[in-house]
């Protein structure tokens, strides 16, 4: 068995002891109800990390997901309750996350910046451009016929599942094919393996990154129409802090911060392990001082465990 | 290199830009010689704080003072840096609403130096020479709440407490006022969680806690943010849960007159602006002011 398998192998025996110990500690965490629950709170930070996966996989890092999401749901939420259509406006959030990611893009391949600071500039601007926007209220959305269509989006369900995890579903069926199958894909690896070799052999790497950031600015937009979407209304403080649960997840899925290694499906694995933590310190009735020290300890014995590992 | 350089003149040319919409602010500044009130707001990412900012500048419009804003952003240095750059700008008298009521002492000593009087707003300071604090009494806000919980349950029941940031003074006092409430009663909390003052979080600990809890006859939130959230995860379940906020934002009276969210405690965030810029006021007018103004809180319910 080749290591890469054994790694894939190695999280998800994690998250299946995991999740064994929580079921034990609370009977109500492996019900059907539950489980759908989990899998709906885990949809945005999941969404939010396939992106960050394709950064992370080139030596990148990609902060402003956070500020993104918040200020794509709000020009969302804006265009629906001015009685724009809902695909409209959904799409117009799409496009506009994705040009943020372009632009963190271009500052970092044309510019020469470093990522970390790149998007730490994206970042801090569009908080600030959300809070300009939205003059520090929600914009909360009516019950007219848009609004409650678009609240579908995030509370709506198909077959008794929720919508969220459909969208999560074909988000990582989507990445999966492009990271393995496609050229790009592989041209994402090598670039994060080597850059000065891609760069020698002929790669295009400011091509790649400045797809790479687009992708993740546009999913991070995804991320913020659902979550406007589930709760009809568009904070300006939304998100701030998702950055670091997605690059958590990326993390404890196995993807390495430097680059190169590391896969699609780890990631929604990490996804999952957070999301499960947060739902069982609740479930468990946790006090509010105790889960965070427990979340910090989590994290360190999953990526202390992954170190041996390699 | 080149690119740099060009670069570094549109910076350049950027930041003149700035300046030069700045000083010309000073100088009209100068030319209409009126009195500047400095606002220190621990954030305005926060609608509570936004209103209170809202009332403040009314009513120094009213009394013909010109209002300066700085937002904090929640940290103490920010709020410290906020203080030095009020004192540069000569104002006569400062309201602050801290972040911290124990880190704010240093910043309202460096007022005190400057003989510039401070006053408090929402939250007090520990330390430090404060005219006079102007703020609802969140102890009695959260009792308020209690004793609305306690009147509809008839005394009975299980009921879920959401927590605001922990350790933050409103998370306490609130907190501690509701569960005076209840006590004598058979209510029961049965589970006590914190959702850090934030929708998205009201609403994913309450899926939880719904997962958790076959039985919830009532919900009281520390803020209406987390009412609101609390009241989506509700609203997907088919069960029949009173939500309490406590802030009457505007989303948070909207939903009341729904009839969705049972109640909400109304802070009149625009009254402690206003009351502010009055007791400034009369403090620059040398007349004596209250060490404590309370503003009224009251339950809105329809």
């Amino acid at each position: 068995m080749n290591k890469k398998l054994l790694m894939k192998f190695k999280s998800i025996i994690g998250l299946i002891v995991f999740s064994l110990i929580v079921s034990v500690l609370s009977p109500r965490f492996l019900t059907v109800s539950n489980i759908l629950n989990v899998l709906r709170q885990t949809s945005i930070n999941s969404i939010i990390a396939a992106g960050m996966t394709f950064v992370i996989l080139t030596g990148g890092i990609d902060l402003s997901v956070g500020s993104t999401l918040a200020f794509c749901g709000a020009v969302c939420a804006y265009f629906i309750s001015a009685g724009m259509s809902v695909f409209l406006a959904v799409t117009i959030a799409l496009a506009i996350g994705a040009l943020v990611g372009l632009f963190s893009g271009i500052i970092i391949s044309k510019g020469k910046v470093q990522p970390f600071i790149a998007t730490l500039v994206t970042m801090t601007v569009l908080r600030g451009a959300t809070l300009v926007f939205t003059n520090g209220k929600p914009i909360t959305l009516g019950s007219d016929k848009a609004s409650e269509v678009f609240s579908k989006i995030g509370a709506g369900y198909f077959l008794g599942i929720p919508i969220p995890v459909y969208l999560m579903v074909l988000v990582f069926m989507i990445a999966y094919y492009v990271l393995t199958q496609t050229r790009i894909g592989r041209y994402v690896y090598a670039l994060g393996g080597n850059e000065e070799a891609s760069k020698l052999s002929g790669l295009n790497v400011s091509k790649i990154k400045l797809s790479v950031y687009a992708i993740s600015g546009m999913l991070a937009a995804l991320a913020g129409v659902v979550i406007t979407a589930r709760l009809s209304s568009a904070n300006p403080n939304a998100g701030a802090g998702y950055e670091l649960d997605a690059i958590a997840a990326v993390v404890l899925g196995g993807t390495s911060l430097a680059g190169g290694a590391g896969s699609i499906l780890g990631t929604i694995i990490g996804a999952l392990i957070i999301g499960i933590l947060s739902n069982a310190l609740n479930l468990l009735d946790v006090s509010s001082y105790y889960q965070m020290i427990a979340k910090g300890a989590v994290i360190l014995i999953a990526v202390l465990a992954d170190r041996k590992e390699k | 290199m080149k690119k740099g350089l060009s670069i570094l003149m549109v910076a350049i040319l950027l930041m003149g830009l700035l300046v030069g919409c700045g000083t010309q602010e000073k100088v009209q500044e100068a030319k209409d010689e009126t009195q500047k009130i400095g606002l220190v707001l621990s954030t305005l990412n926060n609608p509570f704080f936004v209103t209170l900012k809202e009332g403040a500048e009314a009513k120094a419009k009213e009394l013909g003072y010109e209002v300066v804003v700085l937002d904090s952003q929640d940290d103490p240095s920010k709020e410290l840096s906020n203080m030095e750059d009020l004192i540069t700008r000569g104002v006569s008298v400062i309201l602050i609403n801290p972040t911290n009521s124990d880190t704010v002492g240093n910043a309202i000593k460096l007022a005190n130096d400057a003989k510039i009087p401070v006053l408090t707003l929402d939250r007090g300071a520990n330390s430090g020479e404060v005219v006079s604090h102007i703020a609802s009494d969140n102890v009695a806000g959260g009792k308020m709440a209690g004793e609305y919980v306690v009147e509809k349950l008839a005394k009975k029941g299980k009921v879920i407490e959401l927590e605001g940031i922990p350790g933050a003074s409103a998370t306490v006092d609130r907190g501690a006022g509701f569960n005076e409430a209840l006590k004598g009663t058979e209510i029961e909390v049965v589970a006590k969680q914190t959702a850090n003052f934030n929708r998205t979080e009201g609403l994913t600990v309450m899926e939880n806690i719904l997962q958790a809890q076959p039985e919830i006859n009532a919900v009281f939130a520390h803020n209406d943010e987390m009412a609101l959230g609390a009241l989506k995860a509700i609203e997907g379940t088919n069960r029949e849960i009173m939500v309490v906020g406590f802030d009457a934002t505007d989303d948070a009276v909207a939903s009341v007159k729904e009839g969705k969210l049972a109640a909400t405690v109304a802070q009149q965030p625009d009254m402690i602006g206003s009351l502010g810029v009055e007791t400034a006021d009369k403090v620059l007018k040398g007349e004596t002011a209250e060490k404590f103004i309370p503003v009224d809180l009251k339950l809105v319910t329809e």
